[in-house]
């Protein structure tokens, strides 16, 4: 099936005045609506998400702050950098793809490809940081009724983090896979300046990622900036120097 | 004889040569509706079969077949078959599909490859949560609500089924996605939003809720299996959680849902009623905007689940004038489909007379459902067999009901055939009196107390119980008929021609039937509105090789 060979057919009123019909074929609009509407949903997605998180919030205030004073606001400040400028070179490369600078757009997707699997790296030294620290899903400080076990609410944020910062990470992985599959079909000439839906939804895509991310680093890491839990981070002691106790 | 879509499709990968392949890979919106349909109602008599076990285990006090985890696992079965597999796909995957694009003169939906997905992506869900039954600990035993915290203590396999809810829950999602676009988008030259027929009104409603609740849900279920897998604690009360929070999540949804089950059934309804009256239909803008209302209003509902969980006074007060409010757009619709009739020459052909039946059901559903609305009835009420009987009228003798309505409204256009008449009748009449016996004991039973979901009782219920049974037989009876009846018809039935009824919509003026691979031969200009009668005679007629109007 050619998409790009369709001629759109005419209807014709009793007075004889012609009137396009618009198809299912190439309907850039159409293609642009049902990506805004998919994006709506993980927005909603997130959204209840963020409602989970405010309920606790409201119930244990202290315990949160104390809990996000434990996170590494150096690693995810730097992350968040990082995201903004993978939107950055996004958006280029949308803009490229428009002007018909094939090549260059295709370099931008690169980048922007390096810079979430940059993300991703730091997300994964973060998380491990955290394992050392015996902050992590399943160890004793996130279980209910032993010696290491947290209060309620940093059991609650650490559980809400570990969710979040997991799914969203998990939308990075995704957005990789749909900028590798759209340098394919690049590459094999289905996406064209005059035909480039894919590439504006897949930036929209990212562009949301990247939005979810400038709600989740304010809520999760920044709440308890001024409560003093601020360490310098620790990256040593994950290749097996000594652990920074605090 | 002219090809019709039985015989060419469209595929989504290459050209297949093969029949079962072209069907497997079509991305054909009329093929697609049509295997949901095949699908949809196999899991239904797959469910009707547990409810039936049910009711045997039901027909005396004691253990008769089975024991008290494994009805557990049956009521479970049978609400995540009806629910997630049978009824919220339901009439929008079956006449959405079908129907709504030849009703606006589309060639197709928006994303027909996305539809062929959806479709895999539904059987997938499918098998998922046939899966659970024979892997872990057998089927979950926790109702298909999954309420916390005994789904997360429960070591029966409820990840599995959660995981099947939610790829369900993302197929439902994507058909929404869909449908809006294909509306937003695809309509016929000329037809602006009030020239569209009503049950694409009640699809286009429907699809927002499948837009805007779902994914409430879908998260809810996530963070039920990292609960069940990581525990995350949020809904664990060891934790600090809140297993009440999961309650009020799942039913953000779901309570949404239950009008996404009804709005594409009121559709149907509104289609079928101006047709067998001969008349135009009674305040089109009020059916319309009432489909948009309830699905608005339908939001803000779910608190009316939660009224003995401990919530506070203020909050069940205003859940339950909220709920009322949900009955006002219905009321409007029911007196406007009441005052189409009026006049009218009424013609009582099959799918007629289960219009006419789901009025008096649906309207026994409905108003019960605003008596357990009310707080101080519900808390005596909540949990017993009222409101079982209460629902069961509401999506069985509405929703249900008004697809068959549909299955025998639109058979011709989609098999080109015409069922049999009497047998349709006979078949109706067995449902509607079955449904009567089957569940309005119930309303009494639960008034005394009996409480649902339990596989035994005291002796003074048996008499309810047997009544039910007795019900239960002869509704089954009914259903076989019918079945057997589409099934004969569709390979030995008369030809029907392309529009046996009637009918003024667009699903009527195609070529041939069943219609050909692209619809219509020409997408015509639509200047008219959807059911335009004079003296009983349908006023719009085209000449179908070039689809002008030639009346």
């Amino acid at each position: 099936m050619s998409d790009h060979a369709y001629v759109p057919e005419i209807a014709t009123t009793r007075d004889g005045v012609e009137h396009e019909v618009q198809g299912w074929q190439g309907d850039f609009y159409g293609g642009k609506l049902g990506f805004w509407l998919f994006m709506l949903t993980e927005v909603l997605m997130f959204g209840a998400m963020f409602m989970v998180l405010t309920y606790y919030f409201t119930l244990h205030h202290a315990d949160y702050i104390e809990a996000s004073a434990g996170l590494n606001r150096v690693l995810g400040g730097f992350n968040t950098v990082v995201l903004l400028i993978s939107a950055l070179t996004m958006g280029l490369g949308l803009l490229k793809m428009r002007s018909g600078d094939i090549k260059g757009a295709k370099l931008m997707i690169w980048a922007t490809i390096f810079f979430a699997f940059l993300f991703l790296g730091v997300k994964a030294i973060e998380w491990s940081l955290e394992y050392q620290h015996g902050v992590f899903l399943g160890l004793d400080a996130l279980q209910s009724g032993n010696a290491h076990s947290k209060p309620f609410g940093q059991i609650l944020f650490f559980g809400m983090y570990f969710t979040m910062t997991g799914l969203h990470g998990f939308h990075i992985i995704i957005g990789i896979g749909l900028m590798l599959w759209l340098l394919k079909r690049i590459n094999a000439g289905l996406v064209t300046p005059e035909h480039h839906i894919l590439h504006w939804n897949i930036a929209l895509y990212w562009d949301l990622v990247h939005l979810i991310w400038v709600f989740v680093f304010p809520y999760f890491y920044m709440i308890g900036a001024d409560a003093g839990g601020y360490h310098i981070p620790d990256i040593g002691s994950l290749f097996g120097g000594h652990s920074n106790e605090h | 004889m002219s090809k019709s879509y039985f015989d060419e499709t469209h595929c989504a990968i290459g050209h297949p040569k093969t029949k079962v392949m072209q069907w497997l890979l079509t991305i054909d919106h009329k093929r697609i509706g049509i295997m949901y349909a095949a699908v949809m109602f196999t899991f239904f008599f797959i469910a009707i079969a547990t409810a039936m076990a049910m009711r045997i285990e039901l027909f005396a006090p004691g253990a008769q077949i089975m024991d008290g985890d494994t009805f557990n696992q049956a009521f479970t079965l049978h609400g995540v078959i009806m629910v997630f597999l049978f009824i919220i796909p339901g009439i929008p995957a079956v006449f959405g599909n079908i129907v709504m694009p030849l009703m606006i003169g589309a060639k197709d939906v928006s994303f027909p490859r996305l539809n062929w997905f959806t479709f895999w992506l539904y059987i997938l869900g499918c098998l998922i949560a046939l899966s659970s039954l024979w892997t872990g600990n057998g089927f979950a035993d926790t109702g298909w609500t999954f309420y916390a915290p005994y789904s997360l203590n429960t070591d029966t396999n409820v990840i599995t089924t959660l995981v099947a809810a939610f790829v369900l829950g993302m197929a439902s999602i994507l058909t929404g996605l869909n449908f809006l676009v294909t509306i937003h988008r695809l309509r016929a030259p000329g037809m602006d939003f009030f020239k569209m027929p009503l049950f694409v009104w009640g699809i286009y409603a429907t699809a927002w809720i499948q837009l805007l609740a779902t994914p409430v849900v879908g998260i809810t279920l996530i963070l039920a299996i990292l609960e069940k897998y990581f525990g995350i604690g949020i809904f664990d009360p060891a934790k600090g959680g809140d297993p009440v929070l999961f309650e009020h999540l799942f039913w953000i949804y779901s309570h949404p849902a239950v009008y996404l089950m009804i709005l594409p059934a009121f559709g149907i309804m509104s289609e079928i009623i101006p047709v067998f009256s001969r008349r135009e239909i009674f305040g089109y803008r009020t059916i319309a905007l009432s489909s948009a209302s309830i699905a608005g209003i339908g939001y803000l509902v779910w608190g009316h689940h939660l009224f003995t969980s401990g919530m506070s006074d203020i909050a069940k007060t205003i859940f339950s004038f909220l709920t009322f409010f949900v009955a006002i757009p219905t009321g409007i619709k029911f007196y406007d489909w009441i005052a189409t009739m009026y006049k009218g020459k009424v013609i009582l052909k099959t799918p007629m007379l289960w219009a006419l039946g789901t009025i008096v059901t649906f309207a026994i559903g409905g108003l019960t459902g605003v008596t357990i609305a009310m707080v101080g009835a519900d808390i005596h009420l909540q949990d017993t067999y009222y409101s079982v009987a209460h629902f069961h009228y509401a999506i069985l003798g509405g929703v249900v009901f008004l697809f068959f309505a549909g299955l025998h409204y639109w058979f011709p256009v989609v098999t080109g055939r015409m069922y049999n008449e009497t047998t349709a009748k006979v078949a109706f009449w067995l449902n509607f009196v079955g449904i009567n016996l089957l569940w309005f004991p119930m309303f009494i039973a639960g008034y005394y107390g009996m409480p649902r979901r339990y596989f035994d009782y005291l002796p003074e219920f048996e008499i309810y119980h047997q009544i039910s049974g007795i019900g239960a037989i002869v509704i089954l009876a009914g259903l076989v008929l019918m079945f057997w009846n589409f099934l004969s018809s569709w390979n030995k039935g008369e030809l029907s021609g392309t529009n046996p009824w009637e009918g003024t919509t667009l699903e009527w003026h195609l070529p041939t039937s069943p219609p050909p691979l692209e619809n219509h031969t020409k997408v015509p200009y639509v200047d008219f509105n959807p059911y335009e009668y004079h003296h009983g005679e349908p006023v719009v007629k085209f000449d179908y090789e070039t689809m002008k109007r030639i009346d």
